[in-house]
């Protein structure tokens, strides 16, 4: 079957696009050598653009001399800050820092911060109101894990950092949702900007932000809040739009203006999608927040990322533990309020105490603790003597399984990288950069017509001209390998998961998890068993990129129509047959949209992986963050998006076509 | 009838496709062709509508005739392209957004076929939705919404959420909404298509039962033809967005207009829809008669008592002047459908 459509005639380009790729790939420094051309491997510097400069002046002349007639950008800039702060130093007051008078040593505090164990009722109460019991006590424990493992301080620093950009972020996203639902041209503009947005990795938003707003707790924010709010706009859109036409129409029937339809009709109508877009902004803010430790953002990203660069290993997997634990907790409560359906309010001729007994209860806590604070200290801060530290503990686990497993694990990685990553690389690194310009337009032609193919000849040449070609195939190497096998180990989890149901219980609970955790997460244990390399990073990216592939899959085989499977059955298929024969071409869509989200969020944690020492884009991009090089920055944070967007537009296309072979459009 | 007119509509037209304004102007009365060739959609072409005061008038066509499209025409939630509608004298095609919402909030109400209750309020918050728009105060509100939650039968249940309803419960919910506001007209947009035949019957039921109580000017769309039939004082029929017929169902059972109305009526329990007008011989017989019957008699009612007589009926119209005869043959001609050349 699958052999004999290898070799049909349409097969024959592919063939013949890889051999000559390879061909060139391997005698690329004979070809070299025979012509005397040293433009075959490398591109000329000068031919290079001097954009990294351009953009750097720019950048320059936006934050000395840019105006827009009543007040300057820098003024702006510090307007924005202000904006900021202000609420950001109260909130991270309340939490972490108490309230203080005075400046500097001689600052007297004026009232103590938030008791511990007030914020872990107020917690559980969050979580009872979002569900039940059971979830007041998931949170509720979650924070005291903080408390007990001694993480409380940091852990409110970034709990304040995620209080503060989540509403901005909510807010920002459905305000400019509800401009592109009312106005389409609003949505048009904001598209491919989203788009890009989402595809440009992290470390490159932080580049410009750091240079603009300076080292801090508000540049993380900004940079947090840029980050965080794109999907919050593209979830209001959609959301607001899927509102039924019927329920529009009753609106208008019963006279509503157009701001009472906003707000009384469709908005909350709208809500519970809403609510998982709100979701999803927490989830983003939180993964921002440690990542933008390292433009100030301190707290819990600062405690990892600090570890991580004195390789402390047992201090980088406790705040790596706190961080997973806040961010289970936060995950669970939004979730909740999502799918939370709406109940009754006792009425309002009854007192506001019985009208918002929850509101009631956690402001009583917060009263109590602060008066019982000032005589017993254990209720204001949790005593340092009863916390635990698993540091030692993990030291010794670590030192253990090095002990023991050394050579086990460094043969895994010899056999990985000799057999799998080295000759990938050598084929890669090796395409001289003209043909690697023809070749991809070509392919990418080949999959989605002469637009896509121009597209991908524009979007490679900027990235051929900015001579970033050796690190950028670096990365698609990477993630290629990542990807790979990503979609290998996840793609017969999820048809195993799309199977059985108990199977898709255990292994969505297990996805559910790993998708929450902060990207960051990531490399503590990885670089723990495997130091730092090209093995290490590849680990990394695989763990965070194969939930979408299982999502997908399982997805996929689930939602065969339950007929189809029926005439097979009756038609005498095995199971395997029915596996091979039906399932999984019904199920080709949705596995091609499952690599689609594996190779994009393969690349946003690739990224994240130049702090593990790869050579790649993501270490162009880290590069001009620690010397604050605006263009350097921007141009390399680009091109990964200009990979990013060349492979999901043709994945995409390839997805395209086969729903309109299924007949599903 | 000498109603006075509560809607009407005059040529309406609502074409969809490119610049469709500027098209129907060139061409104020396209045929199909034309329409197809410009690539121009004609979900309502050339809709003559007028609808009496306190008439239940039914529209009806099956899908894709765009008796829909023309129901929110009628309610302006689609602009027409072209056409004038008038509401009691007034052209509703020139009313300023802001007197469109005044009149929708006073003298309009609609149903919709799937319900389209707000999913977050309870039972009485949604009863009482159109008045809180209105800015009415709480208790106010409130009060109107129980009234019209008890009206409907559904008393009990005013805490409850959407979700927690059936079909059939749910479509009450839309008709108290829609009620609530007193409307002087009430579209009704194939209320009870979604729900199951039996609860459809019992739906039919209520509607017939509160209109008694009501006397609202009625719109309502279906693609039943018995619900039609049932329920309307007049029918307009519609097939590929034209108006093919309107008139009482006893009138579209009698002379239907085209074959394609003629298709319809075929298969109506006949019995149920003809009054004796239609069936009895015209012109004062000879007596003796077996007794008086009205003219608006329908069949179905006395075909036991003229089947049981011997002798022929007279019948009298309203006045109690005899008009005609009708005897057994012709009960039966009229129930099995025979045709007497």
């Amino acid at each position: 079957m699958i052999w004999r459509r290898l070799i049909r005639p349409g097969a024959l380009f592919w063939w013949a696009l890889l051999a000559a790729t390879w061909a060139l790939s391997t005698w690329s420094f004979q070809l070299y050598k025979a012509f005397d051309a040293r433009w075959i491997i490398r591109f000329p510097s000068g031919w290079k653009l001097p954009m990294e400069s351009w953009i750097s002046d720019a950048m320059k002349w936006l934050l000395e001399d840019a105006t827009f007639g009543l007040f300057t950008f820098r003024e702006l800039t510090r307007f924005v800050s202000a904006v900021i702060e202000a609420p950001y130093d109260l909130v991270r007051a309340a939490l972490a820092d108490g309230f203080m008078q005075g400046q500097g040593s001689y600052a007297v505090e004026i009232a103590p911060p938030l008791s511990w164990i007030a914020v872990i009722a107020i917690m559980a109460i969050l979580g009872r109101v979002a569900r039940d019991w059971r979830l007041a006590a998931l949170t509720g424990a979650c924070f005291l894990y903080l408390a007990v493992f001694g993480q409380w301080d940091s852990a409110m620093v970034t709990l304040a950092s995620v209080m503060i950009a989540v509403p901005i972020g909510v807010l920002g996203g459905l305000l400019l949702g509800i401009a592109s639902f009312r106005w389409p041209w609003v949505e048009r503009a904001l598209r491919p900007l989203l788009d890009l947005m989402q595809t440009v990795p992290v470390f490159a938003y932080l580049v410009p932000v750091l240079f603009l707003f300076g080292f801090g707790p508000v540049a993380a924010l900004v940079a947090t809040v840029v980050y965080a709010m794109p999907p919050m706009v593209r979830v209001a859109t959609v959301a607001l739009q899927s509102v039924p036409e019927e329920v529009v129409e009753a609106g208008k029937m019963a006279g509503c203006t157009r701001r009472q339809m906003m707000w009384k009709v469709l908005i909350p109508s709208a809500a519970p999608t809403l609510m998982v877009g709100v979701n999803q902004v927490i989830m983003l803010t939180l993964n921002m927040v440690i990542i933008a430790s390292m433009i100030g953002a301190g707290g819990l990203g600062f405690d990892v990322l600090s570890a991580l660069r004195r390789l402390d290993i047992g201090g980088g997997i406790e705040a790596g533990l706190a961080i997973v634990v806040m961010a289970i907790a936060l995950d669970r409560v939004s979730q909740a309020f999502s799918t939370r359906l709406p109940s009754k309010v006792a009425g309002q001729d009854v007192n506001f105490v019985r009208r918002h007994p929850w509101f009631a209860t956690a402001f009583a806590i917060i009263a109590l603790t602060y008066i019982a604070g000032l005589f017993l200290p254990p209720v204001q801060s949790y005593p340092e003597a009863a916390t635990l530290t698993t540091s030692a503990f993990w030291e010794d686990a670590m030192r253990w399984i090095n002990v023991n497993f050394y050579d086990t694990l460094e043969a895994i990685k010899d056999v990985f990288l000799t057999t799998l990553l080295l000759p990938v690389k050598r084929f890669f690194t090796g395409i001289p950069w003209a043909w690697g310009l023809i070749a991809v337009s070509l392919a990418a032609g080949r999959i989605g017509g002469w637009r896509l193919g121009l597209l991908a000849l524009l979007l490679t040449g900027f990235i051929i001209v900015n001579g970033l070609w050796a690190k950028a195939m670096i990365t698609v190497y990477l993630v290629g390998v990542s990807v790979l096998i990503a979609y290998a180990i996840g793609v017969p989890l999820g048809i195993w998961a799309g199977q059985n149901a108990r199977a898709h219980k255990w292994v969505g609970a297990f996805i559910d998890t790993l998708q929450t955790l902060p990207s960051f997460v990531y490399l503590i244990p990885v670089v723990m068993l495997f130091r730092v390399g090209d093995f290490s990073a590849m680990i990394a990216v695989i763990l965070y990129a194969l939930a979408p592939a299982v999502r997908y899959a399982a997805h996929g085989i689930r939602s065969i129509e339950p007929q189809m499977i029926e005439a097979g059955l009756v038609s005498g298929c095995t199971r395997r047959q029915i596996l091979w024969r039906i399932k999984l071409p019904l199920a080709a869509p949705s596995l091609l949209l499952g690599l689609n989200q594996t190779i994009m969020l393969a690349i946003s944690m690739l990224v994240i992986t130049a702090l593990v020492g790869t050579r790649d884009l993501g270490q162009e991009v880290y590069i001009a963050l620690t010397k604050a090089n605006t263009g350097q920055g921007i141009v390399a944070g680009l091109s990964v998006a200009f990979i990013a967007i060349i492979a999901d537009r043709c994945v995409s296309a390839m997805a395209r076509q086969s729903r309109e072979r299924l007949g599903l459009q | 009838m000498d109603r006075p007119q509560k809607m009407v509509c005059r040529n309406v037209w609502k074409l969809y496709g490119p610049d469709a304004k500027r098209f129907l102007e060139q061409h104020p009365d396209p045929a199909p062709e034309t329409l197809r060739d410009a690539g121009m959609i004609g979900a309502v072409q050339a809709a003559n509508v007028e609808i009496l005061e306190g008439e239940i008038f039914v529209i009806m066509g099956l899908s894709g005739s765009g008796k829909s499209t023309l129901v929110r025409c009628l309610s302006r939630l689609v602009e027409p392209t072209g056409g004038e509608i008038a509401f009691d004298g007034e052209d509703l095609l020139a009313m300023s957004e802001r007197d469109l919402i005044a009149l929708r909030r006073k003298k309009i109400g609609m149903v919709f076929q799937n319900f389209a209750l707000l999913p977050h309020l309870t039972v009485l918050q949604n009863v009482a939705f159109p008045l809180d728009v209105q800015g009415m105060a709480r208790r106010e509100r409130e009060a109107r919404a129980q009234e019209m939650i008890e009206t409907v039968g559904l008393k009990g249940r005013e805490d409850y959420f959407p979700r927690q309803l059936s079909g059939g419960q749910q479509q009450r919910v839309g008709i108290a909404r829609s009620l609530v506001v007193e409307p002087e007209i009430w579209f009704l947009d194939e209320p009870f298509s979604a729900l199951d035949p039996l609860i459809r019957r019992e739906m039919q039921d209520e509607f017939l039962r509160l209109q008694g109580l009501l006397h609202k000017t009625i719109v309502f769309i279906t693609h039943d033809f018995d619900e039609a039939i049932r329920l309307a004082d007049r029918i307009a029929v519609m097939k590929d967005g034209r108006i093919v017929q309107t008139a009482t169902p006893e009138e579209l059972v009698m002379t239907p207009a085209t074959d394609y109305v003629a298709e319809f009526t075929k298969h109506i329990p006949r019995g149920k829809v003809l009054s004796l007008r239609s069936v009895m011989s015209p012109g004062a017989g000879d007596g003796p008669y077996a007794g008086d019957l009205r003219a608006s008699d329908r069949v179905a009612d006395v075909a036991d008592r003229i089947e049981a007589a011997d002798r022929p009926h007279r019948v009298l119209d309203e006045d109690d002047t005899p008009i005609g005869t009708v005897d057994a043959r012709a009960v039966i001609d009229v129930l099995i459908g025979r045709n007497r050349a």
